[in-house]
């Protein structure tokens, strides 16, 4: 086989591995809270951010730089939640996505008010790696099987702590888990938490691939949420293989015509299967 | 639904005519901009909240303005075919868009979230094309109409600030008029029961996807105007001005911070959006780039937060008394409960 369609198919994986971990996170909060954080992207851009300027501002180490920055976001998805969402937990969807998307500019323009339109980048490079006659870069194989490793986590804490326990139940039915004892009004905080988490993870895989900037949330945002919907909003198994799919997608299609066409290849993709598929192409 | 009364006639009349007197008292360029980008924004505003109002929102109205202005600059650059002919043809295309978006989502009840984000896929793409086929529209550079020679101007729209003013003016009632048609039409009846519950809107014998169709057409049809309005005054055409996310959420800031419920509320919001664009501008000039985005966020999630009717909403709240008569969708309920279809499809 061509080798460069090979490595187009090994980056197209290694790509999904970065859209998977903001997909998830997007993917519980609205299955759990039931709104959809359309200024996600941006938490993920603060995220960058925080590492950058600890990493080459303030001199950490970058394993430190990495560790402040989950707890970070997480603080910042809790402060979404409790100041926007939660107030709006009984009003139509439409002002939920509304709200969150003017977090969305507010959380660019802080940034470029602190940080101006600058290109900033990490600088660091992993040295690639021969396998065959396939190139693999280094640092986007370390960022995927970080990837691989975070969605893991979250596998085993939903799946094995009371705290996932109560999260997967009031995701079920939000009006029968609170009859059990579960205080949704804890639950939502703690997803949102997990959540932001998430968004500082991805951070940390992306601030090593792309140079910082207040729209780079932009460039991956709303294909994230595309990957969520095609998976099934609040489906997690469903957006991680969908994320693995739109990557080998956009990969793929750089290969065959350029970049930009793979998008619009990836988006078209999209909603053809929202038409066939309206509730995800994993749903049952 | 009541008679149409010579005061119902005249008033807007005056109205129009007292504003179409503008130009003559010699305003300051400065201003007359302002009110051109300001009148043309309402345009796409109302154009928005004609279907956004029952629940059908979308995150791609940018597509439906890109669309209508690059084909009309387009045809005039590639085939010289005035902009007097290729603005309807971009409006017709601007409207087959909606259709092939509209048409298949509709039927298939893409709804709620689904549906805006589908609407948010499709503005991108439309974003993308535009930058990718750089070769006929000048990509993320932008394009410029030629310029015609000064005996022509007129014959391919490239007019005085006073002529785009009325054309702007025009166009700006034509959408006002067709909102008016709406609510007096069962189209407006139909969705809004649609919009409370889609299925039960489908028992009573309602067509819901041609009755959302209608009133998409003719939402893209009037951004369409907006788009190619706005591009042959500026003389430029910019994709990231013109499509894609950006200017998509804009116009549905404008329609939400004006209030989506009422005729005037768009244009409100948009008196209010290019007002604080500028007093912002104005305010921080380049010294504090990013303050101006950050203050329209801020507002945005407040407006969304106390005021989710809008300005509009407010004013109404007073001025409502015994009597007075409401339209429908301003009169069915508390400011929470808006016009937002339950009906989403169930989870897997």
């Amino acid at each position: 086989m061509d080798p460069f369609f090979l490595e187009a198919l090994v980056n197209g994986v290694l790509l999904g591995g970065v859209f998977a971990l903001p997909v998830l996170g997007l993917n519980l909060v609205f299955g759990v809270v039931d709104v959809i954080w359309l200024c996600y992207a941006e938490l993920v851009m603060v995220g960058m951010y925080a590492v950058w300027f600890l990493y080459t501002q303030a001199g950490w180490p970058l394993a430190a730089a990495f560790a402040a920055c989950l707890p970070i976001v997480a603080a910042l998805g809790v402060l979404l939640h409790v100041l926007v969402v939660r107030p709006l937990l009984h009003a139509p969807p439409i002002n939920q996505v509304l709200a969150t998307g003017g977090v969305l500019f507010v959380l660019q323009g802080a940034a470029t008010l602190v940080f101006s339109t600058d290109f900033r980048s990490l600088g660091v490079e992993m040295p690639p790696m021969e396998v065959g006659e396939v190139f693999i870069s280094g640092t986007k194989l370390a960022a995927f099987l970080a990837a691989l490793a975070g969605a893991a986590a979250l596998w085993a804490f939903l799946k094995f702590t009371y705290v996932g326990t109560a999260i997967r139940a009031i995701a079920r039915d939000r009006e029968i888990m609170p009859l059990m004892g579960v205080d949704p009004r804890r639950i939502y905080l703690i997803t949102s938490a997990v959540g932001g988490t998430l968004a500082g993870f991805a951070a940390c895989l992306l601030v090593v691939q792309l140079d910082v900037h207040p729209f780079v949330g932009l460039s991956f945002g709303p294909i994230t949420f595309m990957i969520c919907v095609m998976g099934g909003l609040g489906n997690m198994l469903g957006g991680f293989l969908a994320a693995f799919l739109m990557g080998l997608i956009v990969s793929v299609g750089g290969f065959w015509w350029n970049t930009e066409m793979s998008y619009v290849v990836a988006f078209v993709f999209f909603i053809v299967v929202i038409f066939l598929r309206p509730r995800g192409l994993f749903a049952r | 639904m009541r008679t149409t009364t010579t005061r119902d006639i005249a008033l807007p009349l005056l109205v129009l005519a007292a504003l179409a007197c503008l130009p003559l008292l010699g305003p300051p360029d400065y201003f007359m901009h302002l009110a051109i980008t300001t009148i043309l924004v309402a345009l796409a505003c109302t154009a928005w909240a004609l279907m956004g109002r029952f629940g059908i929102v979308s995150f791609g109205h940018g597509a439906f303005l890109g669309v209508a202005a690059y084909s009309m600059a387009l045809l005039w650059n590639l085939q010289g075919i005035t902009p007097w002919i290729g603005l309807p043809v971009g409006v017709a295309l601007a409207a087959l868009a909606g259709a092939l978006l509209g048409w298949p989502a509709f039927r298939l009840r893409v709804v709620g979230h689904y549906f805006a984000l589908v609407t948010l896929a499709a503005g991108e793409i439309v974003r993308i094309l535009i930058t990718a086929l750089r070769s006929i529209t000048g990509g993320s550079l932008g394009m410029t109409p030629n310029q015609a020679p000064p005996a022509e101007a007129f014959a391919a729209m490239q007019m005085s600030k006073a002529g785009f003013w009325w054309l702007g003016l025009l166009a700006w009632a034509c959408g006002l008029l067709a909102w008016r048609l709406l609510d007096r039409s069962m189209t407006s009846k139909a969705l809004a029961a649609v919009a409370e519950d889609e299925d039960a809107a489908a028992s009573i014998g309602i067509r819901v996807a041609r009755e959302k169709l209608k009133v998409t057409l003719l939402s893209a049809a009037l951004a369409g105007l907006a788009g190619g309005l706005t591009a042959q005054y500026r003389m430029y055409l910019n994709p990231e001005t013109l499509s894609g996310l950006g200017v998509s959420l804009q116009i549905v800031f404008g329609a939400i911070a004006g209030g989506m419920y009422s005729l005037i509320g768009p244009t409100i919001g948009a008196v209010f959006t290019i007002g604080l664009d500028e007093t912002l501008r104005i305010g921080f000039g380049t010294q504090f780039i990013g303050a101006a985005p950050l203050i329209y966020g801020l507002l945005l999630v407040l407006f969304v937060l106390f005021l989710p009717r809008g300005i509009a909403g407010l004013l109404e709240r007073r001025r409502r008394r015994p009597g007075h008569d409401v339209p429908a969708a301003v009169a069915r309920g508390a400011p929470g409960d808006v016009a937002v279809p339950a009906t989403e499809p169930p989870r897997a």
